[in-house]
């Protein structure tokens, strides 16, 4: 008996965005609570879900029960669950702040909201290299809708980058697509994985090459330093709920990584094992150590925010680059902070800076100025990874994981300089912001509610994962492990019932 | 000359030609590069599954041997989505023409995003 639980994300929210383009064009209140009903279900889908995955199994659907190697795939495991419910908690929140203030600027917003989630969730789940192309896609074509959503001079021309930039990355792609299929014959990932170790001699040069264009393209969407440069002009020039939501897509770069670099050239990939191992690593200290010059650089709370996120990218592919069980949970706990964290301090920068058409104008700071402040307070030390947040908690295990896969000298020098360079760089963006003389904050300037609140969720959510350090860690070790231990995802994948049955007993 | 050089020495010269117009720095020929990329990857990915003449991709009768038909589907499928990103970026450069009046792709630096410091204060509205 086949799960259908697994096509919720996926179904939700496409049927969602049909509707609200087709029937829901007028009445933007339709639109919003449509859209919130459908965020709300997928919400829960992504904790049902969870819990499903939670049990060590990996699930397959088999879309129109066609056979694995032959039909479409969508695979269930700890890591794909602990994205989904990361994504659909974060558009939750996204959602709630753009409703009544953002997505009355342009038309759609909806829709491209969940065709972007769309995206995402299929990114997550899909268990086929070209599948994976094709959820790229549709979040990319959703997120361009999004970036340039409110329009403006400056938001057109730093999206013509972003779109300029995307496409010869799909370019890249089906490049690397190609060359695999040529050689093993097939894209669907297990298989792939099946097939890879067996690749011969002559072979060999161009399925590595079709193997490192595909690490290209996920360090495009993954933000990995020379491939970065995309991102603080598109992120800074977009509305805030719109770059609150991408937070999440430099994470599907990473997701991708992970993935295809453990499932299918991982260790049991033959002549090919840990092909993109030598390069993670070192970009990740590049990006860290860029992010941080950037930081230091940034001449608005929006560079600052765009920079930060580059940043926690660096540290994150740090982690991911050191390939042990005990870096990939860290990796993965470090991500869902800095994806929220970021979020937030997106929309704390939307609420002080004015929207003139893409401009980044910093307005009066609204009252009470002391909340704005002690916002931007807990998301800087969460962002620098200082106690309490969860940002310390997961640069802790970052270390700890470095000193444990023997990069000791590398992670730890690139870590601790860079994290009292953002303090620096943090400090100074909040003196310059906020310390101004008294004259200039008094101002009556209206913010509205709802994004206060979200960004006030969102500092309790990183303050609980905090807390919860303990059983969320245990939970994401047992992540890893599953991850680095690909056979049981390929035996599900290519016998469903052998697996059933192997469940059954 | 072999098919298999034709097609790889036609392959390469459209890549060549698409990289070399995205390098130029005004609308028109980032996006006409941009096709030629496009067209090249299609090719390759046709090419992808070996060439064969006159082999039928999905079940006959009495057919020989047989063409692989993923490619196909792939090409197709690499073709429509390529083609919209194409009309959206043209649409694109189309409206930041208009609205800029200018079709030059670089990003000028912001001039009013300064955080304020003590002195620039009276600058912010």
């Amino acid at each position: 008996m086949m799960n259908h639980w697994l096509i919720i994300p996926v179904a939700v929210p496409a049927m969602t965005a049909a509707l609200l383009v087709l029937a829901m064009r007028h009445s933007l209140n339709g639109q919003r609570i449509l859209s919130l009903v459908a965020t709300t279900l997928q919400f829960a889908a992504a904790v049902g879900l969870y819990v499903f995955a939670g049990d060590g199994e990996t699930r397959a659907y088999l879309l129109g029960n066609w056979p694995a190697p032959f039909g479409i795939v969508l695979v269930l495991d700890r890591l794909a669950a602990t994205m989904l419910l990361l994504t659909n908690l974060l558009a939750f929140g996204v959602v709630i702040a753009a409703i009544g203030d953002w997505d009355k600027r342009g038309r759609h917003f909806h829709a491209l909201f969940q065709f972007q989630l769309l995206g995402i969730n299929g990114a997550f789940l899909t268990g086929d290299l070209f599948n994976l192309f094709v959820f790229f896609e549709v979040l990319l074509i959703a997120s361009y809708g999004l970036m340039l959503h409110g329009g403006g001079a400056r938001r057109l021309k730093a999206g013509f980058h972003y779109i300029a930039i995307n496409l010869i990355g799909s370019t890249v792609f089906l490049f690397a697509v190609g060359a695999i299929y040529a050689v093993t014959g097939t894209l669907n990932m297990a298989d792939l994985a099946m097939k890879v170790p067996q690749v011969t001699p002559a072979n060999e040069a161009l399925l590595s090459a079709g193997a490192l264009l595909l690490l290209t393209v996920f360090a495009i969407k993954s933000a990995m330093v020379p491939l970065h440069w995309w991102l603080p002009p598109t992120y800074g020039s977009t509305s805030p709920p719109a770059a609150a939501l991408f937070a999440i897509m430099t994470k599907v770069g990473v997701y991708s990584i992970i993935r295809v670099y453990a499932l299918i050239f991982g260790a049991d990939a033959g002549p090919l094992a840990g092909i993109a191992t030598p390069w993670i690593l070192p970009a990740g200290i590049l990006t860290l150590v860029l992010g941080t010059i950037g930081v230091l650089a940034a001449r608005s709370l929006l560079d600052l925010a765009c920079y930060s996120l580059i940043a926690s990218m660096g540290t994150l592919l740090m982690a991911v680059g050191l390939t042990t069980a005990a870096g990939l949970a860290a990796a993965i706990y470090y991500a869902i902070q800095s994806t929220i964290v970021s979020a937030a301090l997106f929309l704390l920068a939307g609420l002080l800076v004015q929207d003139g058409k893409g401009q980044t104008r910093l307005v009066r700071i609204p009252q009470p100025a002391t909340l704005f402040a002690g916002f931007y307070f807990l998301l800087a030390i969460a962002m620098v990874g200082m106690p309490p947040m969860a940002g310390f908690i997961g640069k802790l295990l970052i270390l700890e994981a470095g000193r444990a896969a023997s990069y000791t000298t590398a992670v730890w020098t690139a870590m601790l300089v860079t994290s009292l360079l953002l303090i620096v760089g943090f400090a100074r963006a909040g003196i310059r912001t906020f310390w101004r003389s008294p004259r200039a904050a008094l101002s009556a300037r209206r913010v509205p509610m709802r994004p206060i609140l979200v960004i006030a969720a969102m500092i309790a959510a990183v303050a609980a994962l905090s807390l919860l350090a303990g059983p969320v860690m245990d939970d994401l070790v047992a992540t890893a492990e599953q991850i680095l231990a690909p056979q049981r995802y390929i035996a599900t994948v290519l016998r469903p019932r052998l697996a059933s049955d192997l469940a059954g007993e | 000359m072999s098919m298999e050089f034709l097609m790889a020495t036609g392959i390469g010269a459209l890549t060549v030609a698409g990289i070399y117009l995205i390098l130029l720095r005004r609308t028109f020929p980032v996006v006409v590069g941009l096709s030629f990329l496009s067209y090249a990857v299609n090719v390759f990915l046709f090419t992808m599954g070996r060439l064969a003449i006159d082999l039928p991709p999905i079940v006959s009768a009495g057919a020989a041997g047989y063409t692989d038909p993923l490619p196909q589907a792939l090409v197709l499928t690499a073709i429509v989505i390529t083609f919209g990103m194409t009309a959206l970026i043209v649409v694109l450069s189309l409206r930041t023409f208009l609205e800029t009046g200018s079709d030059d792709v670089t990003l000028a630096a912001r001039s009013d995003d300064e955080l304020p410091s003590a002195h620039r204060d009276e600058a912010v509205r």
